[in-house]
């Protein structure tokens, strides 16, 4: 499994809704280079060391995987539907290690050409439980059927987007991934 | 509901669509040219006119699609004039008399202004009733 930035779907509505749980856990060797901006590291002025957050470019991705395959079930995986605008994206906090991220992606817009998501992060502790969920920010993002694209240019014909990983996901979330 | 009415939400969908400052959109500006749009932004376009104004917009509806893969329409990188009056006819809201002195295909984006999405709601509001 690589690249995948969600570890399982929780919630599925064909078409119109998409819900996915990812937690981060201090195993992710991305965190371990990313800290956050305000850190301050100076051990020799008795600074504590600083904390490593979940990337939110990392969290975006997340949500991107989200829509992205509410996008596709939607077309029954027959198009490659990529990322192509990012409307909105606002994440008002740090994520740190032993948060779950929830992920809920709804469908605003869907045609032959593409479609557009709106979605919300919320972030919970583990063990905490999910009522205990807080949102920490919204990503509206839109997606293209890039064999559709209005300049006519021409793609491989395999789909390239949606990969073995990403069926692996969906077979593990109870979701038919027979395509 | 008013040409007046239907340009300042126009330009309202425009400017957050594009983000650029309303005072930039004229009637006239060229939305690749003057407003920097890239491809994915007409679909949002039409999905944020289609949210606005309560219509739907099909396929090919708005902007032209398919013409430059089709050899009838397409010759040396000009459109033909078989092309453009099959644009004409498909694609009213446009104004096509400046791109005709000077038909390449890598100019057509020159036809979408401000004016030609406002002469497109107007027409889709009016069949609405």
């Amino acid at each position: 499994m690589r690249w995948m930035w969600i570890d399982r779907i929780i919630e599925f509505e064909p078409r119109r809704r998409m819900v996915s749980i990812k937690t981060v856990s201090l195993a992710e060797g991305h965190l371990h280079e990313h800290f956050a901006a305000d850190a301050v590291t100076d051990p020799s002025r008795g600074d504590r060391p600083a904390v490593p957050v979940m990337p939110g470019s990392l969290i975006l991705e997340g949500m991107a995987q989200t829509a992205g395959i509410l996008v596709g079930h939607a077309e029954h995986f027959r198009q490659k539907v990529v990322l192509a605008k990012i409307n909105r994206a606002e994440l008002g906090v740090d994520v740190f290690p032993g948060t779950t991220l929830r992920y809920t992606a709804v469908v605003d817009r869907l045609d032959a050409m593409g479609a557009s998501t709106h979605g919300t992060v919320h972030a919970f502790k583990l063990g905490s439980g999910s009522a205990d969920a807080v949102a920490i920010g919204e990503i509206d993002l839109m997606f293209s059927f890039i064999d559709q694209n209005m300049s006519g240019m021409g793609f491989p014909q395999h789909n390239f987007v949606f990969s073995e990983s990403f069926k692996t996901l969906l077979r593990m979330s109870g979701i038919d991934a027979d395509f | 509901m008013t040409r007046d009415e239907i340009y300042a939400k126009v330009r309202e969908i425009l400017a957050d669509t594009l983000s650029v400052d309303e005072e930039d959109i004229q009637p006239t500006s060229t939305l690749k040219g003057d407003l920097g749009a890239e491809s994915i932004d007409y679909l949002d376009i039409s999905f944020q006119l289609e949210k606005g104004f309560g219509f739907k917009i099909g396929q090919n509806e708005l902007f032209p699609q398919g013409v430059a893969q089709d050899p009838k329409y397409v010759k040396d990188g000009r459109v033909t004039s078989e092309g453009i009056a099959a644009l004409v006819e498909r694609l009213p809201h446009f104004n096509f008399d400046r791109f005709k002195q000077d038909p390449q295909l890598s100019k057509i984006h020159e036809i979408f202004t401000v004016d030609s999405i406002v002469n497109f709601v107007q027409a889709k509001v009016a069949a609405k009733g």
